[in-house]
């Protein structure tokens, strides 16, 4: 049985944590990083990232377009 | 084969302006220039020439749509008087500031406020000192006659493209109205896009192509460094303007002892004050600016060192007098005489005025 | 399980920003609807494959700096004027795709007679009316659109509608008028939302290349610095407040 497997990429240095995609994601996967970014800004970050289902809604609601999306269909283990 | 016509000056700016390869009109009705309009939409150049003619619904709107039009890289041109130039001007210190070609027409009338639709020369201040907000100049025609009304449609679009910068010819009321023998200009296709593109595809918004850059046209930067420098380079492109376009007449500065000066409608009285003024003999001669900006400051200074005082004729409460100052510098008496609020200095006023402020004052 | 390495790769690659998108960090608040907006637009130009084609033009306001964004050819247009530009640049160049984007303080007050006007005649362009109920750039004072009771800079205490009138609800104006085509009011507050927003500007789009006349199109936007709440929350309040009073919804359609 195939799952879908998904990831994504965010341009940490661009981000600047609105945290719009935190709340779009169905997944919970995203949160804010502890860290700040050169801008001081807290970025997003895949906090879960078993859960990430690549469906890109927070790409999508992102305004900043800093996030890239990927996704597999995995074989489950 | 040369074509005569018997025109109007408004008509003819209209008629000018189609056969320039003018791409697009916007206007606004107002007295005492509403024939260009008029004559446009009669004539219908969109059926011969696809030029653009449109009424928009105010001078601020005309305006801005020459804004649109400039930037796109095309032959775009408005016209309006006094009180409806005053609502153009933050369009036209846009374009200034964007660097963006075009040519406006104010056919002068007497104010301040509504003020009268009778001739007046009382916005120069206006059109070469500014009339918008910061640091800009505009390249001011000034016609004196229904032929220069045509012929300055064609050169006031040459300099405005030359230079990346909106040109202004300033009429008035009386050049505006009166018909006169004109001598039509040949008829010069508009550019096609290609041409558009060859010509201003450096900086016109024709569409981005994988080639380029995009293009921007823009007043704005908020970098006050960038500004600055900005600002320096529109001074050093006023600046050679100042030295390269200059254009103005004499008429018998030759032996003369006293000088008019006096651009557009009072030129034409000043002509008749000197027959009337020599008859009485006194040498006197007209030194007539044709561009207000650039001024031909060099060209008074000139005769300031042969002439025994000047004086300056306009329709109003006394304007261009500062500039010839400004370039007498005190070597000789200025004075100024004016009529104004829609009133006309008839050739004998004119003489009395130079011998009682100049020769006998 | 794969790992995150396995799956971040080109071939897996399901969303990225669209190349008509510069890399420019765009000077907008953290959470800005017109990072969306924005977006939605490069992408509909980049899938319709018109980036050659399109001119912008964005007067002042918050989006004034639009050009550093697109990458397309731009004008930038004086306060409320974008209109009078459209006009212009739609009669010279007609095979072109002309697009206006501006606030509610620019189109829903000063520059209330361009855009009557334009979509009046019918011009063949697509308007963007990013209404955020207050004027952003100046720093958050009172628009015609602001809501009643709102406070603002400009009316610390909230609008008061006695002497300051209800909120201009404009594109229903608008709607009203013949030139128009297609007028909808959309925002980009969920992922559904701004998918449903991105058909919107591509079927405006598209009545372009099918010279329908105008296609207006307000989005209920957030200014969560002059509302002074965080994004998250001012889309929430969007949802309570703004909808009510700017419905969402297709208000014409020919």
């Amino acid at each position: 049985m195939a799952k879908v497997k998904g990831a994504i990429k965010v341009d940490v240095e661009k981000c600047k944590g609105c945290g719009l995609c935190v709340v779009a994601c169905p997944s919970k996967v995203i949160d804010l990083a502890r860290e700040v970014n050169g801008k001081g800004y807290n970025y997003a970050y895949m906090a879960n990232p078993d859960a990430c289902i690549g469906c890109a809604n927070c790409a999508i609601v992102c305004p900043d377009s800093v996030i890239e999306v990927y996704k597999v269909k995995a074989e489950m283990a | 084969m040369a074509e005569y016509k018997l025109m109007k000056g408004n008509e003819v700016i209209a008629e000018a302006a189609i056969r320039c390869g003018c791409d697009a009109y916007f206007g606004y009705p107002i007295t005492p220039q509403s024939e260009i309009l008029e004559t446009l939409t009669l004539r219908q150049p969109w059926l011969e020439t696809g030029m653009v003619v449109l009424q928009a619904e105010s001078e601020v709107a005309a305006i801005n749509m020459v804004y649109g039009g400039a930037a796109c890289g095309k032959k775009v041109m408005t016209s309006s008087s006094s009180p409806g130039i005053s609502l153009k001007q933050e369009g036209i210190t846009y374009l200034a500031g964007a660097e963006l070609p075009c040519l406006v027409v104010n056919v002068v009338r007497g104010g301040p406020g509504l003020g009268t639709i009778q001739p007046a020369q009382s916005d120069y201040f206006q059109a070469v000192k500014g009339g918008g907000h910061g640091d800009y100049k505009l390249i001011v025609l000034a016609p004196a006659s229904v032929q220069e009304m045509n012929d300055f449609v064609d050169l006031g679009f040459e300099l405005s493209f030359k230079y990346r910068n909106p040109a202004m010819i300033l009429s008035d009321g009386v050049i505006g109205q009166m018909m006169e023998k004109v001598k039509l200009s040949p008829v010069k296709p508009r550019w096609t896009d290609e041409e558009v593109i060859k010509l201003n595809g450096s900086w016109a918004t024709t569409g981005k192509t994988a080639d380029r850059p995009r293009n921007v046209a823009t007043s704005l930067e908020l970098d006050s460094a960038r500004q600055e420098q900005f600002n320096h380079k529109l001074q050093a492109k006023y600046k050679e303007i100042q030295e390269k376009e200059v254009r103005f007449e004499k008429i018998a500065c030759d032996d003369a002892e006293y000088l008019f000066v006096a651009y557009g409608s009072s030129s034409r009285i000043c002509q008749k004050a000197i027959d009337l003024a020599r008859e009485k003999g006194i040498k006197v001669g007209l030194l007539r600016p044709i561009t207000l900006f650039p001024y031909p400051t060099k060209a008074i200074q000139e005769m300031a060192e042969k002439v025994k005082g000047i004086l300056t004729v306009e329709m109003s409460a006394g304007q261009m007098v500062e500039d010839v100052r400004l370039a007498v510098n005190g070597k000789v008496k200025v004075e100024h005489f004016g009529r104004f609020g829609g009133m006309i200095p008839s050739p004998n006023e004119v003489v009395k005025a130079l011998e009682d402020l100049i020769i006998k004052g | 399980m794969s790992d995150i390495k396995d799956i971040i790769k080109e071939e897996n690659l399901v969303y990225k920003k669209t190349k008509v998108l510069t890399d420019n960090v765009m000077h907008y608040c953290p959470g800005c609807s017109h990072g969306v907006v924005h977006k939605l637009i490069a992408e509909v130009i980049e899938e319709m494959g018109i980036q050659e084609k399109t001119i912008g033009i964005s007067p002042v306001g918050c989006s004034v700096l639009a050009y550093n964004y697109l990458d397309i050819d731009w004008q930038e247009a004086a306060h409320g004027r974008a209109p009078a530009l459209a006009t212009a640049v739609n009669r010279l160049y007609p095979e072109k795709y002309v697009f206006t984007y501006q606030g509610d303080g620019d189109l829903a007050s000063i520059g209330t007679a361009e855009i009557i006007h334009a979509c009046n005649r019918g011009e063949n362009i697509v308007v963007f009316f990013i209404n955020n109920a207050i004027y952003g750039m100046t720093g958050g004072q009172m628009a015609p659109t602001t809501l009643p009771g709102m406070p603002t800079s400009t009316s610390p205490y909230g609008r008061d509608v006695k002497t300051t009138g209800q909120p201009l609800v404009i594109t229903e104006l608008i709607a009203q008028l013949p030139g128009t085509n297609y007028v909808t009011r959309q925002a980009v507050h969920t992922p559904a939302a701004v998918r449903k927003c991105k058909k919107a500007i591509r079927k405006a789009f598209e009545n372009i290349g099918q010279k329908k006349g105008t296609s207006f199109i307000e989005v209920v936007a957030t200014c969560n610095s002059g509302w002074k709440l965080n994004p998250v929350k001012s889309n929430e309040w969007m949802v309570e407040n703004m909808f009510p009073v700017y419905k969402p919804g297709d208000l014409k359609d020919e």
